[in-house]
């Protein structure tokens, strides 16, 4: 009864419709949006105003009396040296840098061919195999660390990159291998069947036709994979360690809250340091953000 | 005059294949042993920095690549009926190499060394699963994680809910902008976050300035301040309030997608019939986004189970705040204790397992 209803009636609003509606919203909607707004601005806010702030200035006094009186305040960049400098921040970024970008292209590489495979390819186990991804998704990280830690110790392999990059592949790759399916599988089957009939290689159909059609999947899905290396935390402790050469960004900033955890001056802009990639990859790919985060909500 | 071409031919097709096999072979050997000079190469200390950056970007991003391409060349190679056989497991046998070396079988070895002792040499049965149900730590670990399951699907999705069901109402623009404000956290990682909020719970004793928002406004408000984050059980609440900061933007973005889903008509009828706003929400809206409120509760749920980065970085387990999952890391990676690391892990495991079940058992009816 209620489908034949909706389907008669729910032509979208017209501009005059939608704009009297939104001035009915009234005040107290839109106040308490703004409270809401406020209220989960306001943390990031005080982090970004005390890091530019010299270190007695963020002891003595809040943050909001600099924020209010911006003129008369005492600003400076000296926090943000003494980090990257004295505190290394510096080296754990080009750290953070170098782990996080082949860790995003490799299981991104490995997971087309999969997918594509997947897809497209008649072999025995096909379905088991895909069934076996999707159930590995979910599968929480923990239940590898402590054996992959020990082969790691075996190989020699801790503390480097080529086992960073290898363990976020591995956690990465069902969801991944997923998602690339989803989006390979629905590529029309006329197109693969014309590559074929002009003799096309698999090789050949996967490299210059597959992945050039994947892109939007890819960009989403490289987004995700991104911001998680980049802002994982236990995979850096557990296979990469807090020796010096090794820090990156995350475990640079856990360390300095235990060393120096009253030393706001150096946190702030230790801190800040740490979420500026993570918030210019949200503000300037916003939408290929938001559909990475609600595609990758589901990691293990 | 052709039987002789066709001689030719056929010595041409035996002369090739031995240097064809060969090349076959070199090229993937060559691969190989360029990429393990490579990983050695980035091992160097003394090698300078500069070049150990050039190199790792080039084998991280080219690396793989490069044995796709050469083990291709060496199928291709094979006979036709062979090379058509193993074409596949080429593109599709790396990815199962790493999902059975990285989750397989490192699972199925917790499994068994959560039976283990402390170094993993001696079967000790239960043990480890015994400590993890009776410790009076333990007890307290299970509690928190139990009052983090609970309160944090609670408020990100009630909030989430009505944050889109308000914006909704607004202009497009300052609808646009209320979500983008609300959502900007989940780009900060669980690390950054801690510290902003540690700087909102930072305590000094009375008398002294107070930076810290919180007893800032606590002091304002004729208040003395207070260290949150050992008043015991409460300073859970505290470390809870930075995961629901977190992800009400989560639950916010995909409502909201729901909530444009419901047919205004049925508003519109539900309003003529002189339901009030409040009705129209709990009567209307709710039972036609309960769908997405199940798998955004879902979600947030896996994601609470496996909280590791805020505990670790406020207060390190201390006064009371462990987790299972930071406990995992404790007993496994601090105290060395590898048993019980592993148990705590399976039961993370056994916790998510349901979830895993449905969506297998989904996969295989779609397909």
């Amino acid at each position: 009864m209620s489908t034949s209803v909706s389907t008669t009636t729910v032509a979208p609003l017209t501009v005059q419709q939608k704009r009297i509606r939104a001035i009915l919203a009234g005040i107290p909607v839109r106040l308490t949006v703004l409270a809401l707004v406020v209220i989960w601005t306001v943390p990031t806010l005080g982090l970004l105003v005390s890091s530019f702030r010299p270190a007695a200035a963020i002891r003595n006094t809040g943050w909001w009396t600099a924020f209010f009186a911006p003129f008369t305040a005492d600003w400076t960049l000296a926090n943000y040296i003494q980090v990257i400098g004295a505190d290394r921040m510096g080296l754990a970024f080009s750290n953070s840098l170098l782990i996080t970008i082949p860790a995003t292209v490799i299981p991104i590489t490995i997971a087309a061919f999969a997918a594509f495979a997947l897809a497209w390819m008649e072999f025995p186990g096909r379905k088991i195999v895909f069934i076996i991804v999707v159930g590995l998704m979910v599968v929480p990280l923990q239940m590898s660390l402590i054996p992959v830690l020990r082969v790691y110790t075996d190989l020699r392999l801790n503390g480097t990159y080529l086992g960073m990059w290898l363990a976020h592949t591995g956690f990465g790759l069902p969801l991944a291998t997923y998602l690339l399916y989803g989006y390979i599988s629905s590529i029309p089957k006329e197109i693969l069947e014309s590559a074929h009939a002009d003799g096309a290689s698999p090789m050949l159909t996967f490299t210059r036709l597959i992945m050039p059609l994947s892109v939007p999947a890819v960009a989403s899905f490289a987004i995700f994979q991104f911001l998680w290396v980049w802002n994982d935390l236990l995979v850096a402790l557990v296979f990469l360690g807090t020796r010096s050469a090794n820090v990156i960004v995350t475990t640079r900033l856990a360390e300095l809250v235990g060393s120096r955890g009253q030393d706001w001056h150096v946190l702030t802009a230790g801190a800040f340091l740490t979420i500026i990639i993570p918030l210019i990859v949200f503000l300037s790919l916003q939408r290929f953000f938001v559909r990475g985060m609600m595609a990758g909500s589901v990691k293990g | 005059m052709s039987s002789v071409a066709k001689k030719d031919r056929v010595f041409e097709i035996f002369a090739a294949t031995p240097a064809r096999i060969l090349v076959a072979l070199i090229i993937p050997t060559i691969t190989f042993f360029v990429l393990l000079w490579s990983f050695n190469f980035m091992r160097d200390a003394r090698a300078p920095r500069i070049l150990v950056a050039i190199v790792a970007l080039v084998v991280g991003v080219g690396g793989v690549w490069a044995l796709y391409l050469a083990l291709n060349h060496l199928v291709t190679q094979m006979p036709i009926r062979l090379r058509d056989s193993l074409l596949p497991y080429v593109f599709v046998g790396p990815a199962l190499a790493v999902l059975t070396a990285y989750i397989v079988l490192p699972s199925l070895r917790t499994v068994t060394l959560s039976l283990m002792n402390r170094a993993g040499t001696e079967f000790v049965g239960l043990d480890n699963y015994i400590f993890a149900f009776t410790d009076p730590s333990m007890l307290i670990t299970l509690r928190n994680t139990l009052l983090w399951l609970v309160v944090v699907p609670a408020f990100t999705v009630s909030l989430g809910l009505l944050i889109a069901v308000l914006v909704d109402r607004m202009s497009e623009t300052g609808e646009k902008v209320a979500k983008t404000f609300i959502f900007l956290p989940l780009a900060i990682s669980f690390v950054g976050a801690s510290v902003i909020w540690r700087f909102i719970y930072f305590y000094q004793p009375p008398g002294m300035a107070q930076p810290g928002l919180l007893n800032a406004i606590v002091v304002a408000l004729g208040g003395s301040p207070q260290g949150w984050l050992t008043i015991r059980p409460w300073n859970n609440f505290f470390l809870i309030a930075i995961m629901i900061w977190l992800q009400t933007g989560f639950a916010m973005v995909i409502l909201s997608a729901a909530v444009k889903g419901v047919p205004g008509d049925l508003l519109d009828a539900a309003r003529i019939d002189g339901a009030g706003e409040v009705r129209v929400f709990f009567n209307v809206i709710i039972p036609y986004v309960s769908g997405t409120i199940l798998t955004v509760t879902t979600t947030i749920l896996i994601l609470v189970l496996k909280i590791f980065d805020v505990v670790f970085v406020m207060t390190s387990g201390q006064f009371q705040t462990g987790v299972v999952a930071f406990r995992m890391y404790q007993e496994a990676f601090i105290f060395r204790h590898f048993g019980r690391g592993a148990a705590l892990a399976t039961l993370l495991f056994i916790g998510v397992l349901p979830i895993m079940i449905r969506n297998m058992k989904s996969m295989k009816e779609r397909r």
